[in-house]
């Protein structure tokens, strides 16, 4: 039996950012130079939900007649959601100030993008990871268009928003058909449906048009070509959580609705399966290839957060436990060290949005030691090098390959991560050995928000590493 | 405890070193000399305790780490692996200290670099757990990398590249076999296990199609490293662009990373198909041997010469693992310590003369004997020990790696000996003539007149390492007699193997009707230290799989 009470308290971590995200609303109208204070809302709001979510962590049962689910994995993700929010709040304060885009209405955003995360994560049913989804989206379509004194913004906002809405369409319409096919949108009835249901071809195209929309928004070949632009033109903190704590959120949907579809066994799964690895192998390839050629490093990052939806996409594609696991590891370890990627290239941004270039990069470790290594750090995270964050989580998802028996995914993988380490490798050498051009930015001053924010990412890139148990516990139970 | 001791003590050095401000330069650098001083000191107190008679791992330790998968600090060193650690903590000190004149740019960094190093490169000797294995294998390529491409020479950026993109194609592979048997050991026992010493016992019962793809893994990534012609271009260009104590590490200890692995895992884990491809490496290795000291033989840049000696000299090593007797492997080991210390000089000495000329043109050079008397001295010991001169260390390793080649019946053929101990007499000439260049004739260059000779650090230097190469030419069973138990253990697997191997062969033989050569077959297990030596140039029966007795194709041999 479940009562409204149980289930207001299963669902109390979404409730809990929910609900700071309006107040965050409120003091913003109705106090003067509330910025200070909504910071500090937005981040009480987040922990609030990260301990929320760690109590309800052992729950394990269903809420809202089978809508959401409480404890476990969506658990996990709450909580990597909350602190990629926690981190990009510190981060943006000096950011925004610097660039001129510091609207109050960036905490709201924030948060109730995060809250639409927690949905797509918790969803049981194709109906609230739809309406988390869009939660999100339209966040991010906002936030992408902030700084609205830059045109290459408001093309990013617009560019999103277009493509995005098409995504929307074909995620809305997969759902349709599934629903016609096995006559419910639960993930329950998709786990006996998938195999009983008596139109196959109905079933199947929608899961396909699913995977279309899903693979839009964590952007993996061939639906990627929106990244670039987009994660160019936003302001960078916004990129750095769109790509981190955005694409976790697309991951915790697709693995969702994947879960009960692997689990019925059907007929048509290996096709399914067989599709998703291409899918994986193309976003791998295309995406290191094409970042080895970017400039900009905006760009380059855009191109490798492709990569490493590629990555995520083995765990998907070889559909068991570890893949599962892996992927919410990895997305976990992606979260510091490409935010903290990003949140060292938005300190070393100019007010115009110069100083983005790779060569800009040159002599760094000459001028500031201290972010170059830091930088250097994650470079080495993201190529996979141990003992890195980086590492472990390929290291999950290439066991899950090979449990599988995808031998051939998982050599794929460590062909693409050679090739990335020719790009990622590159910022480093610009840094470290080679001189600086003359034109030298002025260098940050890092406060202490930044200051804290840096150390949570340098943290989790060594700790997610170094101590990795605990989160494979977490989900195990 | 001692061991975990020596392992991370040069790593806690380092993240003391880097709290203290770079300006602060005399403080790295004697922190760094004294924290890889003082594991060296740490390090003999293994030495003296180690137990000479067990073939087994000693110091073990296990601390799980990811205990859902089985993967855990696991540590642990045999004879083996005792030497080539006693070598990286004997030569780091050393590089260290050697760096004190050359390098002076980023020096706090410089220093932290060398340290990680060490820590890494002792890490990957003492692991006894494949995933913390290819942990500590990828670790040490960082800092490498930083050092070549910071503190390195002219073309240092494509040199650290090269360097890292070769190791880094190789060694991913080896991780997806690493996996693979984590999974096949999960298939079996319903565990995941990266625990080396399980392995060891799952391994055998792996097919051997499949354990065919594993060893080639493993063995790219390290023929990559050690390196074997043909994947060894990356290794003039890192030798020759990289600062000099990054030369004296990479020789010394880094290259040594590729042929212990080809022992420690390509022997142990699949000696099967370590005896199916023993004749493709063994060629390989052949080739390289020739091939290097030809390459050698035309430089005109000393460190390039060396560095392409050290393709030379590692070709021997690598024949002699392959040989898989007790004298090639013994010998192989011998002449990895050797090789550290000869080239390790070589290379100290040729940063030396550069720190003082600037230049390492040979033609630059001449009649130094005047000049630098000392340095010549040195110099020469150096190159007499490299040759392989009897009395220095050289010499024993070559010979028993040859000697391991000659008698080795899993070499399908004596030539590979015969061919390689031609590489001795061609290391002659090319040393020989590097010797007579640089330091007889007249002194035709002015700046050759005035230039210094060695400092008296510089001596002290050198001093130990002198006294090794002649300790070990002179006394080699010092060293020999460490590794003698655990590299019997590595050979007689083998053998054992190979008797299995007789019995099968001999019985696909007689199911296909051919009764000619019928001699009493060994039974399976049993030693297989068979009395009569095959002819010369004969057939050593292919090998099957050892549960596989129905007549199956004969894999084809070279």
């Amino acid at each position: 039996m479940s009562s409204i009470t149980s289930d207001l308290l299963a669902a109390l971590p979404i409730e809990i950012v929910s609900l700071f995200a309006l107040l965050v609303m409120l003091a913003d109208a109705l106090v003067e130079r509330s910025t200070k204070l909504c910071t500090w809302l937005t981040i009480v709001g987040f922990v609030g939900g990260i301990v929320a979510a760690g109590f309800t962590m052992l729950w394990k049962l269903p809420g809202f007649n089978g809508m959401i689910a409480i404890g476990g994995m969506p658990n996990v993700y709450d909580i990597i959601f909350c602190g990629g929010g926690i981190m990009t709040v510190l981060l943006s304060r000096d950011y925004l100030e610097r660039i001129g885009g510091m609207f109050d209405e960036f905490y709201t955003l924030i948060a109730m993008s995060v809250v639409g995360m927690m949905l797509m994560a918790h969803a049981t049913d194709l109906m609230i990871l739809f309406v988390g989804l869009e939660i999100m989206s339209i966040c991010f379509y906002v936030l992408s268009g902030l700084v609205r004194g830059r045109l290459a913004s408001n093309e990013a906002a617009l560019k999103y928003f277009l493509l995005g809405a098409f995504a929307s369409g074909f995620l809305l319409y997969g759902i349709a058909l599934v629903y016609g096919s096995v006559g419910g949108t639960s993930y329950a009835a998709l786990a006996i449906g998938a195999a009983t249901t008596k139109f196959p071809m109905l079933f199947w195209s929608g899961i396909g048009l699913m995977i279309v929309g899903l693979a839009f928004k964590v952007a993996a070949f061939p639906f990627h070509q929106w990244a670039p632009d987009v994660y160019e033109g936003a302001p960078t903190v916004v990129t750095g959580f769109m790509s981190t704590a955005g694409k976790a959120a697309a991951f915790s949907g697709f693995v969702g609705f994947m879960m009960p579809v692997v689990a019925s066994n059907a007929a048509g799964l290996p096709n399914v399966r067989a599709v998703i690895a291409m899918l994986a192998v193309g976003s791998m390839l295309i995406g290191n290839i094409t970042a080895i050629a970017q400039t900009n490093i905006k760009r380059m990052l855009a191109y490798s957060s492709v990569a490493h939806a590629g990555y995520m996409l083995i765990g998907i594609a070889a559909g068991n436990s570890i893949g599962w696991t892996g992927i919410m590891y990895y997305v976990a370890a992606y979260l510091f060290m490409q935010l903290g990627a990003f949140a060292i290239v938005g300190m070393l941004e100019r007010e115009n949005g110069g100083n983005l270039t790779i060569d800009d990069y040159r002599g760094l470790g000459r001028r500031r030691p201290g972010l170059a290594i830091i930088m250097a750090l994650f470079m080495f995270s993201l190529t996979g090098i141990p003992p890195f964050a980086g590492f472990f989580g390929k290291y999950y998802l290439f066991y899950a390959a090979i449990r599988a028996d995808m031998t051939w995914l998982a050599v794929v993988g460590v062909i693409s991560s050679v090739i990335s380490a020719w790009f990622y490798l590159g910022l480093i050498v610009n840094m470290f050995f080679r001189e600086p051009n003359g034109d030298e930015a002025p260098t940050p001053v890092l406060t202490g928000l930044t200051k804290v924010a840096l150390a949570l990412t340098i943290a989790g890139t060594l700790i997610v590493g170094f101590i990795p148990e605990w989160l494979i516990r977490a989900v195990g139970k | 405890m001692l061991l975990l001791v020596t392992l991370f003590l040069p790593l806690v050095v380092a993240l003391i070193l880097s709290l203290i401000p770079a300006g602060n330069t005399s403080a790295h650098r004697i922190g760094a000399a004294i924290g890889s001083g003082l594991t060296f000191v740490v390090s003999l107190a293994l030495w003296f305790s180690f137990d000479k008679t067990s073939p087994a791992f000693q110091f073990t330790t296990n601390v799980p780490w990811i205990g859902s998968l089985d993967i855990g600090f696991r540590f642990g060193l045999d004879g083996m692996s005792l030497l080539l650690l006693m070598l990286t903590t004997f030569i780091m000190p050393i590089a260290i200290m050697s760096s004190w004149r050359g390098i002076r740019d980023r020096e706090k960094m410089y220093y932290i670099m060398l340290l990680i190093l060490q820590s890494g490169l002792m890490g990957v000797f003492a692991s006894l757990d494949t995933f913390l294995f290819y942990v500590f294998w990828e670790v040490v390529l960082i800092p490498m990398y930083f050092l070549i491409g910071i503190w390195g020479g002219k073309d240092r950026i494509y040199a650290s590249m090269k360097f890292f993109l070769y190791t880094m194609a190789g060694s991913l592979l080896m991780l997806v076999a690493i996996v693979w048997m984590g999974h096949y050991a999960e298939v079996q026992t319903g565990h995941f296990t990266t625990d080396l010493q399980k392995l060891l016992h799952i391994a055998p019962s792996i097919p051997f199609e499949a354990q065919k793809w594993l060893f080639l893994a493993f063995a790219l990534s390290f023929c990559i490293k050690v390196p074997i012609f043909p994947l060894h271009t990356w290794l003039p260009d890192a030798h020759t662009q990289a600062p000099t104590a990054g030369s004296v590490v990479l020789a010394a200890v880094m290259l040594k990373m590729g042929t212990y692995g080809l022992i420690r895992f390509n022997l142990q884990l699949f000696p099967q198909s370590s005896m199916y491809y023993a004749d493709f490496i063994s060629v390989l290795a052949v080739i390289g041997i020739i091939y290097g000291a030809l390459l050698a033989m035309v430089q005109t840049d000393v460190k390039k010469l060396v560095a392409y000696s050290s393709i030379a000299h590692l070709g021997f090593v690598v024949l002699g693992i392959f040989s898989m007797t007790a004298e090639g492997v013994q010998g192989a080991v011998i002449q990895m310590v050797n090789h550290g210390l000869s080239t390790g000089m070589l290379f100290l000495l040729i940063g030396f003369i550069y720190d003082r000329r600037h230049t390492r043109e040979m033609a630059d050079f001449g009649g130094l004997a005047k000049s630098m008397p000392v340095y010549a001295v040195f110099f020469a010991i150096a190159v007499f020990a490299s040759v392989g001169l009897p009395g220095l260390n050289g010499f024993v390793g070559e010979y028993l790696t040859l000697i391991g080649g000659y008698t080795s019946q899993h070499l399908t053929s004596r030539w590979f000996a015969i061919i390689g101990a031609s590489g001795v007499i061609l290391a002659a000439v090319y040393l020989l003539i590097l010797f007579q260049r640089m330091f007889f004739g007249p002194l035709t260059n002015n700046e050759n007149r005035t230039v210094s000779d060695l400092t008296k650090l510089e001596v002290g230097l050198l001093v130990p390492m002198v006294l090794f190469c002649v300790w070990i030419g002179f006394q080699p069973n010092t060293f020999l007699s460490v590794s003698e138990s655990s590299t019997r253990a590595v050979v007689g697997v083998i053998e054992e193997m190979k008797g299995e191997h007789r019995y099968a062969a001999e019985v696909n033989r007689r199911m296909n009707g051919d009764t000619s050569h019928i001699a009493a077959p060994a039974l399976p297990g049993a030693p297989a230290a068979s009395p009569v030596a095959p002819p010369p140039g004969a057939t050593i029966a292919p090998a099957p799989p050892p549960v596989q007795v129905t007549p199956a194709p004969m894999p084809s041999r070279p």
